[in-house]
Order: C-alpha cells, then structure tokens, then sequence
C-alpha cells in the first residue's frame, strides 16, 4: 500500500493535461473537450482513491507525520528552494471531496452548458481550476500552496468573466481578481516574513516546536513574529474565502456559468483559505489569545452578516451566495476556537451539500429559461425567486434533491450538516462554559446560533417561493426537469447531503474522521485535538430555532402572489432596504478605495505629464535650447558680425573705396606716385 | 578565459554589421530581399548566442569567452570583451528580441525599407556591444552608438509626434552619459587603465571620490532605467516609436541601465553604493506605486505599457539595491522576464494597431471572440507581467521581494503593493481590449497569421520555461550574483533603510 503513495503527484497531474490538450488540440471539438476535462478529474478521483486507501491503511503514524516527497526547485546558492507534495489524514480527506465533487459538476457541466460558443475553453478553464485546487491540497509547502493558489485566481477570473460580453461579467471577474489580490499580497508579504526568519517555507519544518518558539518569541514591528505571519496569511484566507471584509467579490461571481458557481462554493476557491488557515493553524496558535480571536471574531462577524444579507436577495444564486459567506465564517468560527478538526469537518459537508444546491438552482434556472424561450419570453430573468413558484410539480427529482441540500445546510438531523455545524457551536458552547464568563466563545456561539435561525429562515423562504405556491411567471409554468447528466449527479450530491455527516458522528466509530484527520498538527505540540464531546443542549438549541426560522420563512412565502410585497420587507421596513443593498459595503468600497484610487492616479498622471515632472524636463530642454539659440545670436551678432565678418567688411569696404582710386589713367597714377616721393623727402629732411 | 579558442563574440558584433552592409547592396524596389536578408542575419546572430548558452560553464562567476586586442595601445585603451552571467543571458535577450523586432516589422513598415533594416542590424551591433564590453571606454563607445539607431527609428519610422520624442529620448540620454564620460575620464586618469577586470581589482579610491562618481555614473543608469522622475522620456519614445522600435526599447535599452549598475557603478564604487543606495531604493518603490497609478489611468496602450515598464524596472532597482544574492539573482532574471513580457506585449499591440492604426484602448473592445489567438496570446502576455506564478515574472518578483525582505521590509512591503496595482492597470487593459460587447469598428479584425504566431510564440514559451524552471537561469547567474552582492556595503545600506 505503501507504494500507492507515489501516484499522489499524478493527482493534479490528470486535469492539468486535459487543460493543455483541449487549448492545443481538441478546441475545435466539444465532445472530445468535455470527455478530456471528465476523463482528466475522473483519474483524479480514482488516484485520490489509491492514495486515500494508503493512507488508511498507513495507520496512526502515518495519518499524522504525514508521506511525503520534496522536490529541488530553485537553488539560491547557499541553499536549495525545496518544493514538493506531501500526504497526511487531512490531505487525504480533502482528496475524498475535492477530486469526486469537481467530478460531478463536470459531469452535470457537459449538458448545462450545451449550446455555448466556447464549450470547449470553458472545460478547459475547468481543469486548470481543478489541477490548481488539487495542487494546492498536495502541497508539502507554502510556496507550491500559492502557486496553486494563484492559478486559482486566474481560472476564477476567467470563469466569473467567462461571458465576457456582458458587462456585469467582465467587471465581475475583474472584482474578484482584485479583491482576491488584496489578500493574496497579504499572503505573499506573509510568506516571505516566514522564509526571511526560518528559511523554510515547507510546513512539517515550519512546525516543528522548536522553530514554533523561535517563531513566538522574535519581533517583527514589536508584534511576535509569528502573529505577524499569521495575520498576513489570514489576509490571504480572508480574501479567497470571501470573509468580511474582503467578502464583496463572491456574490458578484454568481455571473459565471452555474456550475463555475459550484465549483467556487464548493469543491475549490473558497474552500482554498479555510484549507490554508487550518493548515497553518498551529502558528496562528502559537501565541495565545493572538491571531487566533482575530478569526474567531472576523468568522463570527461573518457568519451572521452573512446570513442576514441573504434573507433579502431575489436571486436565487445570490442567496446561495451570501449563504456560503456565512458558512464559511463558521469554519473560521471553529479554527479561531482552535477546534481544527470542527473546521475542516463543516468544510467537507459544506462542498458537498453547496454543490448540490448550487448545481440544483443551476437546474432550475435552466428550467425557467427554457420555459421563457417556450413561451417566447426575453424580459424574465430566470434567476430572480420571485418568477419562480411550483416548480416541485414540475422537477421532482431536482426538487428532492435540493430538499436534501436544504435540510444539510439547515441542521436538520441526520443530514450532514447537523452535524458538523453542531460540532462547532459545541465548540464555542464548551469553551465559554469552561471560561464560566461571556467572552469571545459566547459572542462565537451567539453568532452562530443566530445565524442558525437566519439559514433556516432564508432557506425556507427560497424553498417557498421557488418550490411551493402557483407559478408566479409564464416562464415558471413552462419550466421543464433537465437531463440525466444534470439530475443524477444531483442525486448523489443529494446521497451525500444525507449522509456524508456520519464518518464524524461520536456514537459511530468513536468520530472516525477526528482519528483520521484531526490529530495532523499533534507534532506542534500547541492545539487540543481531543474532540469535545456531542452537547445535547447545543444540538436541541440549535434543531428548535432551525425548525423555527424554516416554518417561519417557508410559512410566509409558499403562497406568495405575483407582484405582491415581500413579507419580510413590510416586517422590517428600512431594515430590510439595508440588508437587500448589502450593508451598502460595496458603495463604501468604491468610494473609499476605488474613487480614491482613480483620483490619485489622475493626479499622479496629471503630474507626470502636465504639472510638475515633464514640464520640469521640457522647462530644462527648453532651456538648453533657448541659451542655444542666444549663443546663436551672439554668435551671429558679436563674433561673426563684429569679429569674423566686421574684419571682412572692413577691407570690402576699403577695397571697395580704393577702388575708386584705380583709374587707369597714366596722369593720375604718376602724380601720386611724385605726391608720395615729395612727402617722403620732406619727411626725411625734417627728420621725422 | 575562452573556451572556444574562437572570436565568437566579434563575430555575433561584425554579423550584424556585414548584414547591413549587404542589405545596402540590395537595390531598394527588392524588398523582400532585404527583409529577408535582414531576417537571416537576426536569426544567425540569434544562433551564435545559442553556442554562447550551450558553451557556458556553469558555476564560474569570471569573465567566459574573453577577447583582448590592443587598440589605442599608447594610452592603454584596448577593444576587451567577455561575459559572465550577468550579461550572459541579456546577450540573449538581445538576440531573441532583435530577430522578433525585425519579424514584426515585415509589414508594418512600407516606406525606406533599406534604412530601417539596416538601423536595426546597426541597433542589434550596438546593444550587444553594450553587454560585452570589459573596457569603459568600450562600453561607452557602444553606448552612445545605440542611441543613434534608436534615435532614427523614432524619427524616421514613428508616429505622428515622432520628432519630438526621438529629440528628447536623445537628448535626454545624452546628457547622463555625457557625465559618465567625464567619471570615466577621471578613472582612466587615477588608475591609468579603463580595462575592468583590472580596475576591479585595483582600484581604491578615497570615499567622497567614489561618491561623486558614483553620482556621475548613476546619473546615467538612472535615465536609462528610468527611474523616478527621469522617466518621461519613455512614454514619449514608446508611443511614437515604430513597433520594433518599442520592443527593442522597452526589452534590451532599459535593461541597459540596470545592467550599467551591476557592471559598472556597483563594483567600482563600494562607498557611493553605501551612500545613495538608500536614496535609490527609495526612488525605485516610489517609481513602483507612482508609474502604476499613472498606468492605471491611460488610455493609450502603449503608454500604459511604458509606464509598467517604469514600475517593473524599479523592482529590478529594488533588488539590485537591497536584495543581496537573492535579490541581485532576482533583478538579473527579472530583467531578462521583463525583456519578455514587455516585448511581448509591446509586439501584440503592434499587430491590432497595423490592422486598426489606433492605440486607444476604447478603439478595441470585445475582440476576444472574434480573434481568439490573440487574445489567448494578450491574456498570457498580461499574466506573466502581472506575475502569476508559473510564468516567468513571478520568480522573478519572488526572488527580488525574498531577498528585500531580508534587508528592507518596509520597501518590500510597499513594493508588494505595487503588485495589486500592477493587476489593476494590466487587467483594465484586457477588460477594455478583449472584453466587453464588440465594438462594430472592430468587426472585420482578422486573427494572427503564422507569421505573427512565429513571432509570438518563442516568447510565449519562454514565459513557461523560466516560470517552472528558474534554475535553467540561476544555475549560471548565480556564482556571479553572489559576487556582485559581496560589497561590504550591502549589509550597512540594509541597515539604514530598515531604520
């Protein structure tokens, strides 16, 4: 089994080359593009499979040290930059998710986005995505991390811009590249503190206990240095994982093809920063209460701004979104309370159950477009939730499914996420109760339970309005169930939703994942990785008012009318205008950042070329002209016109006088000729 | 030392000379004969640079492939060449560049074809003289001889501004150096030999001598890099400058700059490396923030890209000033990536104006689907300057931001900056080119031919390999790095800027 360890670099390996043969060769072929980019994540899974299979079977030792292989990549010298892949529990279980979830929107891809002039670039951009996250999780080390990272951040600029056409979507991409940038600069700055201070970028050397201490205890701007690194590296999580306050890009994505939009969610991108904090969270541990509360608190803000962001959108891939945001600051919840293995669990059922519902409102959205076209209808915007309304009649198998998804993301026992949403609110519970005071775990655990009712509010509101009641458009009434590409990779998202929650239940296999993944940072020596214990209390709290903000949503919405008010609108009046604009953060963004930005650099290029810098090099050039052409004057004035040609004059001016004197005349000639002679004897007489 | 017992690097200097001089007997109507001949002529010298590559030794930091001849033997002077591997890989660069200089001008350049074919094999003479010289007053000689071909080619072939901007690029420059002619002067008189190796070694100068002349040299690199504020030549040159003009410009006369540091001013002058080293790293990340702001707000591409290239070179600056082994590694293959990625850039943008005659950004616009090669092509171009990794710039900027944050955190922090900004302006650029609804003027635009494939791609390549495999650079630059980045001086000029 061992063996098996050395396919791990094929992993991203597989869709990298599907990349490179549909741009240099298929791209002219659709069939063969998508059947490249299936075939590609396919052996992907299959080879994770290999991998994952060695991994269990490698046992404890192996599981938590971790296979892996370095690479030499760039000498520098004295040293050797070391690049490489490495394999632990944790790498294992995202190669579980990752491979198999891109898989399936794959699959579901090839029919959802038929029709499609670039089929073939758009599979091709899918693969880079997928060999870049894949890349990203076999990393032994942050620079290959980041490297993968990026790349990520190019496929999602060109996914989310994949419609290049409309506005919104080249500004979209451009949104997300930037935002993204912020952090991943944050992340690089980061990156480079490490190696400046220990020489490695490569994590079992950066976590070993005693460059961990050195890390604590050097100074960096009079902070320790590794709180330092560590909050620049979250900067990096903050912008790929959308927290706030570099959240704004995410739900703008939502102009990329649907399934771009699930693989964003779910499978990669965002997963990408919580993958990083919870990689390097024993040196976001290392100094107590340091950079650790600043997730904690960045996740809760997060997780309840969120979800109330999302009670007030109309689109239904927008809701999804704002969701996602507030998932997310659940895992960073759980990582800033040091509850690694909470994290990374809510972080796997996540992928699964968002995917599902994403690929599932991609479904319907095809529907109702299709609809429209029946009914000949260009002004319906399919993916606003109030055109929609009994659809459940209409596609029951994509309805099923997406109940499924809603019931995960709900916390509703047993789906999936019942149960890794409650491991984290255990988490905070656990810990404030330890404290016996309201601290940062109790504000955690607030957030989130919160949060819990507003999910469950929005969700029920979106299944309302999108599933239940009369068709609230003509579109909606034509909406017809998608194909089998598209439905059964639904239904299997769907068997996940259910059921992915039990490789981390208490009562079964003693919580098999916490064995298997949870104990990778034990050779840090800095973060309990024992697993709090179920909290009946938490799980009852948090089933009641999931139950509660469902019934309440779905309650109001199911029988809502064409054209009549939002009922949650008329409850929360202004409120609900701040909430539907987002908090307005993306209007405070563009003015603060962006209009400030684009003044600076109109006056920078103001003064570069019409103020101050050129004029100056004009005003001495022109100087130099002007002193040339002065010299040029005294030139032609004083020495040519009094010294070279006033000399010249003067015997032109004598010659030409004297001239006159030439007469030719024999008498005038012999009398100056006895003028001179008689003055030359009378000067020598008198002796002068 | 030379390891082929062969003058190999004469040769690449005279071919190109007997290139121009056989395209002057090329009566003038026989244009493709001259393009032709002009082409080959790049592609031979470009090959010769290959024997240079392949015969290298790694792991030496002297002077390789040595050539010494007597020339005013009275007063010491002589014609000395060599390369190491600071120069090693710019020769090639300006190899690559000159044979795509000349492949991009088959049709965009119609009237006097002779003259300019020849101005660019004189261009291609010069500038590889610049980076073989071991003598200064060598190096000065092909220094001014590579402003008058470039000076010509703006004047003679540029755009509707084009006097203005050949008389001020020649002015401009013409003044640094004239400085740095009287420095070296002052050298030759002190030491009684211009010849650098030996200079290296036995030179020893009182403090505020080398100060001065220091200055004097500086001065000079400063305009050619450009840095900040001696910059607004370049805009002015790339604008109106033919599109080769532009490539050679931005790829191997800017790199002339940073090369005269390293070379030249560095090595020479410990103390005025200690004492205006702070001065310019600051110069060069105000230049980094400074030209990205005004990039950002251009309309016309070509002065967007030149002021990247001011931003980009002061990277180059940064770590030639502050970044030790890494940092000087760094710069050297930054200046080369640079070389790449602009020229690229500068050649794309060459075959949309020769199709649309305009450089306005808001001219283009959602010409992604209509010509897809070359957006794929522009897209790549972009990315490696915005420093993706696994393209070349991002080594580039890694190994030079590495080494800073070593020595100078806080420039290496501002100078990370420059990276989202770098972002912003290239990627506005593509929104407005490639993206967006098509713009009917722009309906008929046909793709790239293979003509202009051929010239793209090597570039394109070339982004990958040294993007994946740095060490196929570092490898042979390295030893010498590691030499230019021993001055006493780095350590105590680190200090005072990280206080």
């Amino acid at each position: 089994m061992e063996q098996l360890f050395a396919l791990t670099p094929l992993i991203p390996v597989f869709p990298l080359l599907a990349f490179a043969l549909i741009v240099l060769w298929a791209n002219k072929n659709n069939k063969l593009s998508a059947g490249l980019a299936i075939g590609g994540i396919g052996l992907s899974t299959l080879t994770s499979w290999a991998v994952i299979a060695a991994t269990v079977a490698a046992g404890h030792e192996v599981q938590i040290a971790g296979w892996s292989l370095p690479v030499p990549w760039l000498p520098t010298a004295a040293s050797i930059f070391n690049t490489g892949f490495a394999v632990d529990g944790f790498t294992a279980a995202m190669l579980f998710m990752v491979p198999l979830v891109c898989t399936l929107i794959f699959i579901y891809a090839a029919e959802y986005m038929e029709g499609d002039p670039r089929y073939a670039r758009f599979f091709a951009y899918v693969s880079l995505f997928a060999a870049g996250m894949l890349t990203l999780i076999v990393a032994d080390n942050l620079l290959l991390l980041f490297i993968a990272w990026e790349i990520m951040g190019l496929c999602s600029y060109l996914l989310i811009g994949f419609w290049f056409e409309k506005d919104s979507a080249k500004k979209a991409g451009l949104k997300a590249f930037l935002t993204t940038r912020i952090g991943d600069v944050l992340l690089f700055a980061g990156m480079l503190f490490l190696y400046s201070r220990t020489g490695t970028l490569t994590f079992r050397e950066i976590f070993k206990p005693e460059v961990l201490d050195e890390l604590s205890r050097m100074l960096i701007w009079g902070l320790p240095a590794s709180t330092v690194i560590s909050l620049l590296v979250f900067g990096g999580a903050v912008g790929k994982s959308a927290q706030f306050p570099l959240h704004v890009w995410l739900p703008d994505a939502m102009e990329g093809p649907t399934p771009v939009s699930a693989l964003i969610h779910a499978a990669t991108m965002v997963s990408a920063g919580v993958y990083l904090v919870a990689r390097m969270l024993p040196l976001f541990a290392i100094v107590p209460q340091g950079t650790l509360s600043w997730v904690a608190i960045i996740g809760s803000v997060t997780a309840f701004f969120g979800a109330t962001i999302s009670i007030a959108q109309n689109d239904i891939k927008r809701v999804l979104a704002y969701s996602t945001i507030s998932q997310l600051g659940y895992m960073m919840i759980a990582l800033g309370l040091g509850g690694f293995l909470a994290g990374v669990f809510h972080l796997l059922t996540h992928a699964f159950f968002k995917a599902l519902l994403f690929l599932g409102s991609g479904s319907i959205i095809h529907a109702v477009h299709h609809g429209a076209e029946h009914a000949d209808d260009h002004h319906t915007d399919p993916q606003d939730m109030m055109n929609m309304g009994g659809l459940y009649a209409k596609m029951k198998r994509t309805s099923w499914a997406y109940f499924a998804g809603t019931a995960a993301l709900v916390g509703i026992f047993p789906f999936a996420g019942f149960w890794s949403k409650d491991e984290i609110l255990a988490e905070a519970w656990v810990q404030w109760h330890e404290a016996g005071s309201i601290g940062l775990p109790f504000w955690a655990w607030l957030a989130g339970t919160l949060g819990a009712f507003l999910t469950a509010l929005y969700m029920g509101r979106q299944i309302g309005l999108v599933f239940f009641g009369k068709p609230r458009s003509k579109a909606a009434e034509h909406a017809v169930e998608p194909g089998n590409r598209m439905t059964v990779p639904l239904l299997v998202l769907a068997l996940f939703a259910a059921f992915i929650g039990f490789i981390n239940v208490p009562f079964i296999a003693n919580g098999w994942l916490h064995h298997f993944a949870g104990l990778v940072h034990e050779p840090a020596e800095v973060l309990h990785l024992e697993a709090v214990p179920f909290q009946i209390s938490v799980a009852l709290v948090s089933t009641a008012v999931a139950l509660l903000g469902f019934f309440l949503g779905w309650g109001m919405y199911r029988n809502l009318k064409a054209g009549q008010q939002d009922p949650l609108a008329r409850m929360l009046g202004p409120v609900f205008t701040v909430l539907k604009n987002k908090y307005y953060v993306d209007e405070f963004y563009k003015f603060v950042f962006i209009d400030t930005t684009v003044a600076l650099a109109n006056f920078s290029a103001k003064f570069d070329y019409d103020w101050v810098i050129n004029p100056i090099v004009n005003f001495v050039g022109n100087t130099g002209r002007l002193l040339g052409e002065l010299s040029g004057r005294i030139d032609t004035v004083v020495v040519d016109g009094m010294g070279v040609l006033g000399t010249a004059r003067l015997f032109k001016w004598m010659g030409r006088e004297l001239r006159l004197t030439q007469t030719g005349q024999a008498q005038n000639y012999l009398l100056v000729i006895a003028l001179v002679s008689l003055s030359l004897i009378a000067m020598y007489l008198f002796g002068i | 030392m030379n390891q082929l017992g062969f003058p190999l690097i004469s040769t690449m200097l005279i071919a190109p000379l007997l290139g121009a001089l056989l395209v002057l007997f090329i009566p003038d109507r026989n244009v493709k004969a001259i393009k032709t001949t002009a082409f080959v002529t790049t592609l031979l010298v470009l090959g010769l640079s290959l024997l240079l590559y392949f015969n290298f030794v790694s792991g030496e930091a002297g002077f390789q492939f040595e050539e010494t001849v007597p020339w005013i033997p009275g007063l010491g002077i002589a014609y000395h060449v060599g390369i190491d591997g600071l120069s090693l890989f710019i020769v090639l660069l300006t190899t690559l560049l000159s044979t795509i200089a000349v492949l991009s001008s088959w049709t965009a350049i119609t009237e006097r074809v002779k003259g300019y074919m020849v101005m660019m094999l004189v261009m291609e003479t010069a500038m590889i003289g610049v980076f073989v010289s071991l003598d200064l007053f060598l190096f000065y000689v092909f220094w001014e001889a590579s402003l008058i071909p470039m000076a010509l080619l703006i004047g003679q072939w540029g755009g509707a501004n084009r006097v203005y901007a050949a008389v001020k690029f020649t002015v401009y420059t013409f003044v640094g150096s004239a400085l740095m002619l009287v420095a070296a002067i002052v050298i030759y008189l002190q030491a009684g030999t211009s010849d650098l190796p030996t200079l290296l070694t036995s030179l020893s100068l009182p403090a505020n001598v080398q100060i001065w002349l220091f200055f004097a040299f500086a001065l000079a690199f400063a305009i050619k890099v450009p840095l900040f504020p001696f910059h607004t030549w370049l805009p002015a040159a790339h604008v109106q400058a033919p599109t080769a003009g532009s490539i050679l410009l931005a790829g191997v006369l800017l790199k002339m700059g940073a090369y005269g540091y390293l070379r030249f001013a560095n090595p020479l002058f410990p103390a005025g490396v200690a004492y205006w080293a702070p001065l310019l790293s600051i110069l060069a990340v105000v230049g980094i923030i400074y030209a990205a702001l005004v990039a950002l707000v251009q309309e016309d591409i070509k002065s967007l890209v030149a002021y990247s290239s001011v931003a980009h070179m002061g990277y180059i600056m940064l770590g030639i000033f502050n970044g030790g082994l890494l940092g000087t590694s760094g710069a050297i293959l930054q200046m080369v990536n640079h070389g790449l990625s602009t020229g690229a850039l500068f050649m794309l943008i060459g075959v949309i104006y020769e199709r649309r005659h305009t450089r306005l950004m808001k001219d283009y616009g959602g010409i992604f689907a209509k010509v897809p090669v070359f957006g794929t092509f522009f897209l790549i171009a972009v990315f490696a300057g915005v420093g993706l990794p696994g393209l070349n710039g991002f080594v580039g900027e890694f190994t030079i931001l590495l080494g800073t944050f070593t020595t100078a955190p806080v420039l290496a922090v501002l100078g990370t900056f420059g990276i989202i900004l770098a972002a912003w302006y290239l990627l506005t650029a593509v929104r407005k080119v490639l993206f967006g609804p098509l713009n009917q003027a722009n309906a008929h635009l046909t793709d790239m031919n293979v003509r202009e494939i051929l010239a793209a791609f090597p570039l394109v390549v070339f982004f990958f390999v040294l993007g994946l495999f740095p060490n196929l650079v570092f490898d042979k630059v390295n030893p010498t790095a590691e030499i230019l980045a021993a001055r006493p001086s780095g350590a105590q000029t680190a200090l005072v800027i990280s206080r």
